[in-house]
């Protein structure tokens, strides 16, 4: 399961929130299973689309995500991943 | 009459409250985040704030405990295949004989622009860019996009069924800009006191439309609407409303503050006519305020016009008409009248009872607590109002 850590920007929207583990094969999925642990967390991250948000990073060990449309890039087991505001936001 | 405002500002929700000693607000809420709108639902006193996040998309917040303790909402979103069709701001190389086939973009909500809260207890409106109107009828658990007004022909029609089948008429706002699109808003929501199925909205860049049936159909109501920046001033879409409302007591007088100038109609917007007044400099401007009960009374800040967007002449002041708009009277008393370079956006003016309150971008605040004719203000130093509203 990849271990996931939070800006800590968005836990004053989800006070529970707070870095583990999270079972997905996928950003994707990873997403998707924080959204169902913390219900409305994945409208932060991506849009109606699914897109990432312009302003929100994610990054899988040192890179960002390449495929910021579909959340499609693979996660080891062991990944580490972070969940961001980007420097480009307002 | 009402003793407590709730303003939408860059940095939070402000609450202020009417005391013996003066307004007085309350520690900002939201703190750190932007408000593009705040308001207070009086059928059950529910606290709204429309979240403008930089980063993590617009939400809505509210409160059922006077402000106390809010609630993040994020159900208000766009559902899959709502599509519309791209526009691109005018670049000086443009070929305007040049037909550019129609490209298609997923809306994703960028921006909630203005709440209105009325018709049956729960019943909310919410208008958004990229130009969808929507309706929640369980007091914001969850929205719905209202699409005979996202597939109506003057923006190509039925977009989730397949390509455009007619012309898109609306055009995009500057507005939506810093979001990174050019696309159309609506901003003024009004509903008819007398009949919940009747309601108006105002579309920058498009004009008003008018529904009778609760939203099952719509049509201009632009006759009587001209503009100075098109060839046609008198097109049936392409207006620049900034904002739009009805006097509640007398419904069929609506007041528009327009990009290009100020209109009014006293024939439930069945026609509209210009009633600026540039020899008092009252013509450019974004918040206009109707009187509780008197149809003919209303109330703007006036601008310097559209190259300038800011106080005309370093002075800010109020307007007023008490005659459908024939005079106004313009009242500084209380206000800044050397280098004021303020701006009062579109929902920054409110009235009620005779109170009146206007918020500006460069942080000041002023109230009068008679009609408009003299100013106190409130601070100096509030972070830019987006918006304000009497509770």
């Amino acid at each position: 399961m990849a271990h996931v850590s939070f800006t800590r920007h968005l836990v004053q929207f989800f006070p529970k929130l707070a870095a583990g583990e999270v079972p997905g094969a996928t950003v994707r999925e990873l997403v998707s299973e924080l959204n169902r642990r913390h219900p409305g967390l994945g409208g932060y991250i991506t849009d109606e689309t699914g897109r990432l948000r312009r302003h929100v990073n994610i990054f899988v060990g040192d890179e960002p995500i390449g495929d910021r449309i579909a959340l499609s890039d693979k996660l080891a087991p062991d990944a580490k991943v972070f969940i961001l505001q980007a420097l480009s936001g307002g | 009459m009402s003793d407590q405002l709730i303003l939408g500002t860059r940095k939070g929700t402000l609450i202020l409250d009417r005391t013996a000693e003066g307004w007085k607000p309350r520690p900002i809420a939201h703190a750190g985040m932007s408000v593009s709108y705040a308001a207070r639902d009086p059928r059950d006193g529910t606290l709204w704030a429309a979240m403008d996040h930089a980063h993590w998309g617009p939400k809505l917040s509210r409160s059922k405990d006077g402000g106390a303790t809010w609630e993040h909402l994020s159900q208000l979103a766009y559902p899959a295949g709502a599509r519309f069709i791209e526009q691109h701001m005018p670049m000086p190389d443009d070929d305007p004989s040049v037909e550019t086939p129609n490209t298609y973009k997923d809306a994703t909500l960028l921006k909630v622009w203005m709440l209105t809260f009325a018709g049956p207890p729960g019943t909310i409106y919410a208008g958004t860019l990229p130009g969808g109107l929507f309706v929640s009828h369980d007091g914001g658990d969850s929205w719905e996009l209202n699409r005979p007004l996202w597939n109506h022909p003057s923006r190509g029609g039925d977009l989730f069924a397949g390509n455009a089948t007619s012309r898109n008429e609306w055009g995009g706002t500057p507005a939506a800009v810093a979001y990174g699109e050019f696309v159309p808003g609506i901003h003024s929501i009004v509903v008819d006191p007398r009949d919940a199925k009747h309601m108006y909205i105002a579309v920058s860049c498009a004009g008003v439309a008018e529904t009778h049936d609760g939203g099952q159909t719509w049509s201009p109501c632009n006759r009587g609407m001209t503009n100075d920046y098109l060839p046609d001033p008198n097109v049936e879409w392409g207006h620049d409303p900034h904002f739009v409302t009805l006097c509640a007591g007398a419904p069929d007088h609506l007041w528009q503050q327009n990009h290009s100038g100020v209109f009014y109609s006293d024939d439930g917007a069945k026609s509209w006519r210009k009633v600026s007044n540039k020899d008092v400099a009252v013509d450019f401007g974004f918040p206009i305020a109707a009187h509780d009960t008197d149809g003919k009374t209303a109330w703007v800040v006036p601008a310097g016009g559209d190259s300038s967007r800011m106080s005309v002449e370093g002075g800010i002041f109020v307007a007023r008409t008490t005659d459908g708009g024939e005079s106004w009277q313009t009242f500084r008393k209380g206000l800044p009248q050397e280098h004021a370079y303020d701006i009062v956006y579109r929902h920054a003016l409110d009235q009620r009872a005779g109170r009146v309150c206007l918020g500006t971008t460069t942080g000041n605040v002023y109230i009068s607590e008679d009609a408009g004719e003299s100013w106190t203000c409130v601070g100096n130093n509030f972070p830019p109002v987006h918006s304000v509203r009497f509770a």
